[in-house]
């Protein structure tokens, strides 16, 4: 107890004061341009926390090894989570230096509260998609069909952005769906139909991409109706503004746009 | 636990009442903290709205369901843990109390294997045409799932303490085995199958990963109040808060309500029942 305790203070100092030493750490010159960070490859150092939707995660996660096989000073510490989440973490004072949101709507929720630096820069689109088991087992080829009685379809809730889309979708094409569930997260609608209980859901066109073959997509033509972007900025009270920058630059770059459409994200 | 309650020794070192003080507050202050953050102005109104109101109406009735099915399967659980020897006992032991430590999100997933529509069980189901995915049957099954083994460890600890005198000597008078189950065994461990009732309703009301893995969340259907407030939270903070505060109240009253009663009914019980049953099965 008596000799834990200040190894413990120790250790909380050291929490403390290392993004700081890491700030005053001689960084790069370069202003935070678009190849701010091939320019200064080697220079930057230090940690930059990136806050990012859930739906991110592969691309973000391969643009983090990336950032940080050409910084060899850096590193990326990655959050994944529900956007209305990160920006509710943010606003609670947790420590991120990049945002990127699946909406504009949780971004504003940070720009209102005075937390970003600068503005916010819209850099992918995503939009719906249906999802069906592989072997498609209602025979799903249209929107209309999701509505056909006894097909089992599992959507978003309209509290969540893919389900606001869901709504948009229904709107434009004039079919009004029964859901069996109306799920919190688009993940969890995955879920539903990468398992088979539902015959359909509505997912994003990243989230078929990603589930490996588990779901098949159904592109259909109301989806343009309710495009959803992605922007991404530099949160205000971050410490380590060059190295933010940075890394924003290189997912608005080329390289971030090559991962990003991989994952099936479009250009804003 | 019997003999220093009743004694006199009390002989705790001032440092452990410190320690269980921040230990208390560790549960205390995060529950303050959100009732700091309730909207009360705006209370009523974000409670009595008609899906909180419709969420926490399938919250109590499933839970009521649930508990019933935790007693008609917990009861004869409890009573082959606590009476039967038999080979994997405790094995079968290990296993029903897994739900208490399992992530509910793994018995969601393991109850979509077993009752999903390509599950082990569900498969022969829909073939007869009974659909349990994304149905209110679903929710109870999945908080049956969680609750039973609540209801199972307080009956079996009650049965362990009473013994089995009382139902050997019912047994010698020529009572049958069903006889002295319903006559006895049952009213003697009655303040411990209430307590772990009780614990089952509280623990069905607060089933949250398994229902939403294995249920889904529609209104009236299967979004119990759990689910309700994971998805208000979204985009009405103080709706999640207001929601939070009414489970957090429901649940207190439940839980202190079965842990006064064993207290007061094991005082008043004690010498004719537990303790005096329970020296011949330790002497054993």
């Amino acid at each position: 107890m008596s000799t834990g305790k200040p190894r413990i203070a120790a250790l909380l100092a050291a929490a403390v004061l290392t993004p700081g030493l890491a700030a005053c750490a001689p960084s790069a010159p370069t202003g935070p341009g678009g190849n701010a960070s091939s320019d200064a490859a080697g220079q930057l150092t230090g940690t930059v926390t990136v806050f990012a939707a859930a739906s991110l995660k592969a691309s973000f996660s391969a643009l983090a090894d990336e950032f940080e096989a050409k910084n060899p000073g850096a590193t990326v510490a990655l959050s994944f989570a529900g956007s209305s989440d990160l920006a509710t973490q943010i606003t609670q004072g947790a420590p991120a230096d990049v945002f990127a949101s699946a909406d504009p709507r949780n971004m504003a929720k940070l720009a209102d509260a005075g937390l970003l630096d600068g503005a916010a820069t819209n850099f992918a689109t995503n939009h719906l998609q249906i999802a069906v088991p592989p072997s498609n087992p209602a025979a799903i080829a249209s929107l209309a069909d999701l509505a056909r009685p006894g097909v089992k379809v599992v959507v978003c809730a309209g509290q969540v952005p893919c389900g606001a889309a869901t709504y948009a979708v229904e709107k434009a094409a004039g079919v009004t769906l029964a859901p069996v569930s109306e799920e919190s997260s688009v993940t969890d609608v995955l879920g539903k139909v990468a398992s088979a209980e539902a015959d359909a859901g509505l997912v994003y066109v990243t989230d078929v991409k990603g589930s490996g073959g588990k779901v098949k997509g159904i592109p259909f033509p109301e989806a343009a109706e309710a495009v959803n972007t992605y922007p991404i900025a530099t949160v205000g009270p971050s410490r380590n503004k060059e190295l933010a920058a940075a890394f924003i630059a290189m997912v608005t770059g080329s390289e971030g746009r090559k991962t990003l459409a991989d994952a099936g994200f479009g250009v804003p | 636990m019997g003999p220093t309650n009743g004694g006199g020794y009390h002989g705790i070192p001032p440092w452990i009442y410190a320690i269980a003080a921040a230990g208390g507050l560790l549960v205390l202050l995060p529950l303050a903290a959100m009732a700091a953050r309730v909207n009360w102005p705006q209370f009523i109104p974000l409670v009595t709205s008609e899906s909180s109101l419709t969420a926490l109406g399938l919250s109590l009735r499933t839970s009521a369901a649930s508990t019933a099915l935790c007693i008609i399967f917990g009861v004869p659980l409890a009573l082959v843990l606590a009476r039967a020897r038999f080979p994997g006992q405790r094995l079968l032991r290990a296993f029903v109390l897994l739900p208490l430590v399992l992530p509910p999100v793994v018995g969601g997933i393991a109850l979509l294997y077993t009752f999903g529509r390509q599950g082990l069980l569900g498969r022969s189901l829909e073939a007869a045409g009974i659909q349990i995915a994304f149905s209110t049957t679903a929710v109870v099954l999945a908080q049956t799932f969680v609750a039973l083994p609540f209801l199972v460890v307080s009956l079996e600890g009650a049965l362990r303490t009473a013994g089995g005198r009382y139902e050997a000597v019912a047994a010698t008078l020529g009572a049958r085995p069903t006889t002295v189950l319903r006559r006895v065994t049952v009213p003697l461990v009655l303040p411990g199958l209430a307590s772990g009732a009780v614990l089952s309703f509280a623990r069905s009301l607060g089933e949250f990963g398994a229902t939403l893995t294995f249920a889904g969340s529609l209104e009236g259907v299967t979004r119990t109040l759990p689910l309700e407030i994971y998805l208000q939270r979204e985009t009405d903070a103080d709706a999640a808060v207001a929601l939070s505060l009414v489970l957090v109240a429901v649940a207190v009253t439940v839980v202190g309500l079965t842990y006064r009663r064993p207290g007061e009914q094991g005082r008043r019980s004690a010498p004719a029942g537990s303790t005096d049953a329970a020296r011949p099965e330790g002497a054993r």
